[in-house]
C-alpha cells in the first residue's frame, strides 16, 4: 500500500509511471496533475493533438477546444455510460446508468436531466449565499490565533476541501458528521482508479450502502431536502425507480465535492504565488467575476470521459468499440487557438468562453452552486488574509485522476 | 443592435444572465431567454457584446444592422 497525497491509502497501481505523454498518456500519474498544462503544450508543440495509450483497455485524449467540443456534443460515437476512466468495466443498465442524468443518452438523458435543473437554477441558489459565507467565516474562524510571517496553514485541508461537503450534505439533508466518510467515497470513485477492479467494485459498494441507508432513512421520515425531493418527484406519471433516486443522490454527493474544493484550493495556490494578482483583487474587488472566471478556465478542475459506441476514424484516430475518451476540458481552456495568451492567468480577462463546466448536453448541473461556492470562499480568504505565500512549493500535493486541484496546500499568513 | 439566442444551443451556463442582466433573463431550469425582442439600447451595446462572447456554446449572436 502506498499514501496518495489526500490521506488515503492506496494499493499500487496496476500501470507505472508515463514515458512518453503523446503514445501512453496516463491522467491518473500523479505527475499529470502536478503538470498538466507543460504537458499540453508540449503535446500540441509536437504536433499531437490527440494523445493515446493502451492503457484501461485503449484510451484516447484529443487537447484541443475543438476536437474536445466535438466529442461532447457527438452523442452518437460517444457515450456516457461510464464517464469515469478505471481499470473497472462493470456498467449499470443503459439508459439510466449508474449515476443519472451524467451516465445517461440521450432520450432519457434529458428527462432525468429536467427533474434536478430546478434545484439548481441561478434563482434557486442565490439564496444559498448567506449560508455559505458564515461556513467560510466560520471555518476561517476555526483555524485560530495566526501569527503574521509565522503560521503555516493548509488552504486545502483546514479551508477549501470542508466548503463543498457541508453545503451538498445540507443540500441533501445527510449527516455533517459523515463529511470525512463522504471524501473518502469520492476518493474511491475518482481517484482510486488505476487498481485492481475488485478493489474499485468494493468502493462503490461501500458508498451503496451508505446511501441505501440515507434513503432508508428518508423514506421513514421525509423532509424539505433533495433526498427527499428524489423520492417524490414523478417521471411520466411514476416514482423513480429505486436505482434512479440512489444513482442521482450518488451523483449529487461525489460530484459537487472535490471538483468544487479543487477550484477553491487552484484559485488560493494561484494568488498564494502571484501577489500582484492577489493585491490587486484586494485593492480592486469589483475584478472578482472575471477573476473567477478566469481561475476556472486556467485551472478547470473536471475532465469527463466517454467510451465509444463504434469502430471509426476520429481526425485520424481508429477508435474501436469500448474504448475509453477522455474529454479534457481544462486542456480545451488553454487552446491557442481558441484564447489569447491561454497559458497566462489574466484576472480581467473580458472575454472568456472557457469550458470548465463542459460543453453540450451535460453542462455542470451544479455550475451555480459551484460558482457561488468558489467566489464566496475566495472572497471571505483574502477579507481574512490578504497576505500570504506558498510556505514550501514542493509540499504542495495535487490530487490524482480526473479531477485537478491541490490536496495539501500549505500557505504562510502574512 | 439585435441580440439573438439560439435555445437549441443554450445549455444554462448562465453566463449571459450574469453579464448582461438587462438583456438575458433565465427560466426555472436555468434556461436562457432573451427578454423582449432583443433589441439593445445603445448604453448595452458593450454588455450584448461580452455575453456573446462569453458562452461557451456559441449560443448568442449579434446583428449589428438591425435594430
Amino acid at each position: 500500500m502506498t499514501s496518495t497525497g489526500d490521506g488515503h491509502a492506496q494499493p499500487a497501481g496496476i500501470y507505472g509511471p508515463v514515458e512518453d505523454w503523446a503514445n501512453d498518456i496516463d491522467h491518473v500519474d500523479p505527475a499529470y496533475n502536478r503538470r498538466a498544462p507543460e504537458i499540453w503544450a508540449e503535446l500540441r508543440a509536437a504536433g499531437c493533438p490527440v494523445a493515446h495509450t493502451d492503457r484501461y483497455g485503449g484510451m484516447w485524449a484529443p487537447l484541443t477546444h475543438e476536437l474536445v467540443r466535438e466529442v461532447a456534443y457527438d452523442t452518437e460515437r460517444f457515450t456516457s455510460r461510464a464517464v469515469v476512466v478505471s481499470t473497472s468495466t462493470i456498467l449499470a443498465e443503459a439508459p439510466i446508468g449508474g449515476a443519472p442524468p451524467i451516465t445517461s443518452d440521450p432520450p432519457f438523458h434529458q428527462l432525468a436531466r429536467r427533474l434536478l435543473l430546478p434545484p439548481f437554477a441561478p434563482k434557486q441558489i442565490e439564496p444559498w449565499e448567506a449560508e455559505v459565507r458564515v461556513l467560510c467565516r466560520q471555518l476561517l474562524d476555526a483555524i485560530g490565533e495566526v501569527v503574521p510571517g509565522e503560521t503555516v496553514i493548509d488552504a486545502a485541508v483546514q479551508y477549501a476541501q470542508d466548503i463543498p461537503v457541508v453545503v451538498i450534505a445540507r443540500m441533501l439533508g445527510f449527516p455533517l458528521e459523515d463529511s470525512e466518510l463522504f471524501r473518502g467515497f469520492v476518493h474511491d470513485a475518482l481517484e482510486s482508479v488505476n487498481v485492481e477492479p475488485a478493489v474499485r467494485e468494493a468502493g462503490f459498494q461501500r458508498l451503496d450502502a451508505y446511501i441505501d441507508g440515507q434513503i432508508a432513512d428518508h423514506v421513514t421520515t421525509p423532509r424539505d431536502d433533495l433526498t427527499s425531493y428524489l423520492l417524490d418527484v414523478e417521471l411520466d406519471g411514476q416514482k423513480l425507480s429505486p436505482e434512479h433516486v440512489r444513482g442521482s443522490v450518488v451523483l449529487l454527493l461525489i460530484a459537487g465535492i472535490d471538483t468544487t474544493w479543487s477550484a477553491i484550493g487552484s484559485s488560493l495556490w494561484h494568488l498564494a504565488h502571484h501577489p500582484e494578482d492577489r493585491r490587486r483583487l484586494v485593492a480592486e474587488p469589483e475584478l472578482m467575476p472575471t477573476a473567477i472566471e478566469e481561475f476556472l478556465r486556467a485551472y478547470a478542475p473536471v475532465t469527463m470521459a466517454r467510451l465509444v459506441t463504434k469502430d471509426h476514424d476520429f481526425h485520424g484516430c481508429s477508435m474501436k468499440t469500448d474504448d475509453w475518451v477522455l474529454l479534457p476540458f481544462p486542456a480545451a481552456n488553454r487552446d491557442p487557438e481558441l484564447f489569447d495568451r491561454a497559458d497566462e492567468v489574466v484576472i480581467d480577462r473580458a472575454e472568456n468562453r472557457h469550458a470548465a463546466f463542459g460543453l453540450g448536453i451535460h453542462r455542470c448541473l451544479g455550475s451555480n452552486l459551484a460558482r457561488l461556492e468558489l467566489r464566496v470562499a475566495v472572497e471571505e480568504f483574502l477579507a481574512r488574509f490578504p497576505e500570504f505565500e506558498l510556505a514550501d512549493p514542493d509540499a504542495v500535493v495535487w490530487s490524482t485522476g480526473q479531477i485537478r486541484g491541490p490536496r495539501r496546500l500549505p500557505v504562510r499568513i502574512g | 443592435m439585435i441580440v439573438r439566442l439560439d435555445s437549441e444551443k443554450c445549455q444554462g451556463h448562465n453566463r449571459c444572465y450574469a453579464l448582461a442582466p438587462e438583456l438575458f433573463d433565465v427560466d426555472d431550469l436555468g434556461q436562457a431567454l432573451v427578454i423582449g425582442d432583443g433589441s439593445v439600447p445603445l448604453d448595452l451595446e458593450d454588455k450584448a457584446r461580452l455575453a456573446e462572447a462569453n458562452c461557451p456554446e456559441f449560443a448568442i449572436t449579434i446583428d449589428d444592422a438591425a435594430g
